[in-house]
């Protein structure tokens, strides 16, 4: 549903992705992996417009969208996360999820100054959605706490819940368990399983491979920009380049 | 949603009464008029707020937007439009080149954007004094005439010659200009005004026009502006460059900073508080600016939402403390 076909980016001099080619099938959990460095958060950034690729192209559904602005790439149903976690933090939880939903709703200017009924039943709609992917996330209870009242894992479950309120057809996740001891990340490895059944399909970017192995139904091997592998976990943990540039590189628990 | 307690509310029914009542208990034209241009710089601080408190853009040419609306309602009612007419375009003028504006600088992020609105603020004073043909140049434009009266039918018309009409047609401005924010605000669409303040990449990214939101917000702000300096030049029957100077850009930028940033109160609370200090700091002299560049340092780094602010924390530290006693006492009966 999601494709990038041979996209390169290019920094002063260095080559950050390098004729990258991929696709993200509908309904699965595609796991984007590599050694620091690779250009795994630069895809990500080229797929939602953060950055516009040097040469290449995106499509989503056949749609291209290649050097779209973020917003405009975020209203055809793409997502994302950050990878530092990345909040409203001087809002409370549930505007944060408020302000998710905004583009799918006609809550403009006139509509809100005029209170007209279209703003009455959009203001609902959303307070409505995002009460029901509080309780989704499980922080119904904190609705009301203001986002540093919140726990690590938590704001970590408030930023995927961020990506999700609006139901995008795809949730890119950058590290969601970054930062997290074993048990928070067994925990969100486990939302973001629901959040592929409740059909939302999901790539993600991670550097734990054991919840990898667990979680995702293919992977992409990155380093130094290109593909180097591509398949399911089992392929690619046998692949002979995969372990040579993870044994040449870093070695990540 | 978003529900204010019970005595707030009293709060601000009884100045809204104060208000309302003040002609019987200020007869003292000097202090009238001072509560009525008060009133005035609440509204315009009230647009600054909008840009620079809820979206975080640092706007530095508030008073030229202020003075659009002055001279457009001064120079617009002396060739013969009625006042009720000016008013409208001058503020619609006044959105409009503030459109202008923003169109080529609010693409980028950071102090590009209060550069260019420094500069431009500084741009249009200097104009004021110097195209003598359209502002009258350093004199300004004298014997704004009052507007005209609006027939109200079976109760004859509303005048407005009295300062005391004056008055009460500024304080409905600015309840209507504070209504208007207040929809605005405190809502899913003003969340967004918050979303690029407090975080652009992340509002990016989950689908709000950025670019498009800090123009709204720009445009509505100046709007404001406009409406408040062209109330201005029919008040005081005379506009002179000062009506479009950075030294007024600095006036609403102290009310908003100190009255409390991101909170509907505060420009007002300062637009009527700091001119009551700097009264009382009369016999400081030239010390005065000194003591309160210290204090709008203090304020940014430790009361961030200014007075308001300070207070509401207090506020809530009182309703702690209650809630804290109810629940001892409730284990204490039981
Ligand atoms: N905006 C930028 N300007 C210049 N260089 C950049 C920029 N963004 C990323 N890079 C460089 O591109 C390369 C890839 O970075 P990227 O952040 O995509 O890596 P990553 O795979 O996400 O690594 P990590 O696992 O550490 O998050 C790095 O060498 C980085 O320094
Ligand atoms: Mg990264």
């Amino acid at each position: 549903m999601l494709r990038v076909e041979s996209v390169t980016k290019r920094f002063q001099g260095l080559v950050a992705v390098q004729d990258l080619s991929f696709e993200i099938i509908k309904g699965e959990i595609l796991a984007i992996i590599g050694p620091n460095g690779a250009g795994k958060s630069t895809v990500f950034n080229l797929i939602t417009g953060t950055l516009k690729p040097t040469s290449g192209q995106i499509f989503i559904n056949e749609l291209d969208i290649t050097g779209a602005w973020p917003h405009q790439v975020a209203s055809k149903g793409i997502s994302r996360t950050f990878q530092t976690t990345s909040l409203f933090d001087q809002l409370r939880v549930i505007d944060n999820l408020m302000i998710g939903y905004k583009w799918r709703t006609k809550l403009g200017f006139w509509n809100t100054l005029f209170h007209t009924p279209r703003w009455k039943a959009h203001q609902a709609e959303t307070y409505q959605r995002a009460m029901e992917t509080l309780k989704f996330l499980g922080l119904a209870e904190k609705h009301d706490q203001f986002v540093p009242a919140l726990s690590q894992e938590e704001q970590k479950r408030l930023a995927i819940g961020i990506a999700l309120v609006c139901k995008p057809q795809v949730l890119l996740l950058d590290e969601p368990t970054g930062g997290l001891i074993q048990e928070e990340t067994d925990r969100v490895t486990d939302l973001i399983r629901r959040v592929r059944e409740q059909g939302t399909t999901v790539c993600l970017i991670e550097h734990k491979m054991q919840m990898i192995m667990g979680v995702a139904d293919r992977i992409v091997v990155l380093n130094y920009g290109k593909k180097i592998s591509e398949g399911s976990p089992a392929e690619v943990q046998s692949d002979q380049a995969v372990i040579e540039a993870y044994l040449g590189g870093e070695v990540h628990a | 949603m978003f529900t204010k307690p019970i005595h707030t509310k009293l709060l601000y029914l009884a100045i809204l009464a104060a208000a309302l009542l003040l002609p019987w208990y200020v007869p003292d034209a000097y202090i009238f008029q001072i509560v009525t241009m008060s009133i005035l710089y609440a509204v315009a601080a009230s647009g600054m707020n909008l840009i620079l408190g809820f979206t975080g853009q640092v706007t530095l040419a508030h008073g030229a937007f202020f003075g659009m609306g002055a001279y457009g309602v001064a120079i617009m009612t002396k060739a013969g439009i009625i006042f009720w007419l000016a008013l409208p375009v001058s503020a619609l003028i006044a959105a409009f080149i503030g459109l202008l504006i923003g169109l080529p600088t609010l693409r980028t992020r950071g102090a590009y954007f209060a550069i260019v609105t420094l500069c431009f603020g500084v741009i249009v004073w200097i104009v004021s004094g110097n195209w003598v043909e359209l502002t009258g140049g350093h004199n300004g434009i004298f014997g704004i005439p009052r507007p005209s009266p609006i027939p109200v039918p079976f109760f004859g018309q509303i005048e407005f010659f009295s300062q005391t009409s004056m008055y009460y047609l500024s304080l409905a401005v600015l309840l209507l200009v504070l209504f208007a924010l207040y929809r605005l605000v405190y809502s899913v669409f003003g969340l967004t005004f918050m979303a690029v303040r407090n975080n652009e990449p992340l509002a990016d990214s989950v689908g709000i026009n950025t670019y498009a939101t800090k123009l709204i917000s720009f445009v509505a702000g100046n709007f404001i502006a406009g409406l408040a300096g062209g109330m201005y030049a029919a008040i005081m029957g005379a506009v002179s460059p000062s009506a479009a100077g950075y030294m007024l850009t600095f006036n609403f930028l102290i009310f908003v900073i100190l009255g409390g940033m991101a909170t509907l109160p505060g420009p007002v609370v300062g637009a009527f508080a700091i001119p009551v200090l700097m009264e009382f700091m009369q016999f400081l002299d030239d010390y005065r600016m000194l003591i309160f560049g210290a204090l709008l340092i203090v304020v940014i780094i430790y009361f961030p939402m200014g007075l308001v602010g300070g207070l509401r924390r207090l506020n809530q530290k009182v309703a702690a403390r209650r809630q804290q006693k109810v629940s001892e006492s409730g284990h204490a009966s039981r």
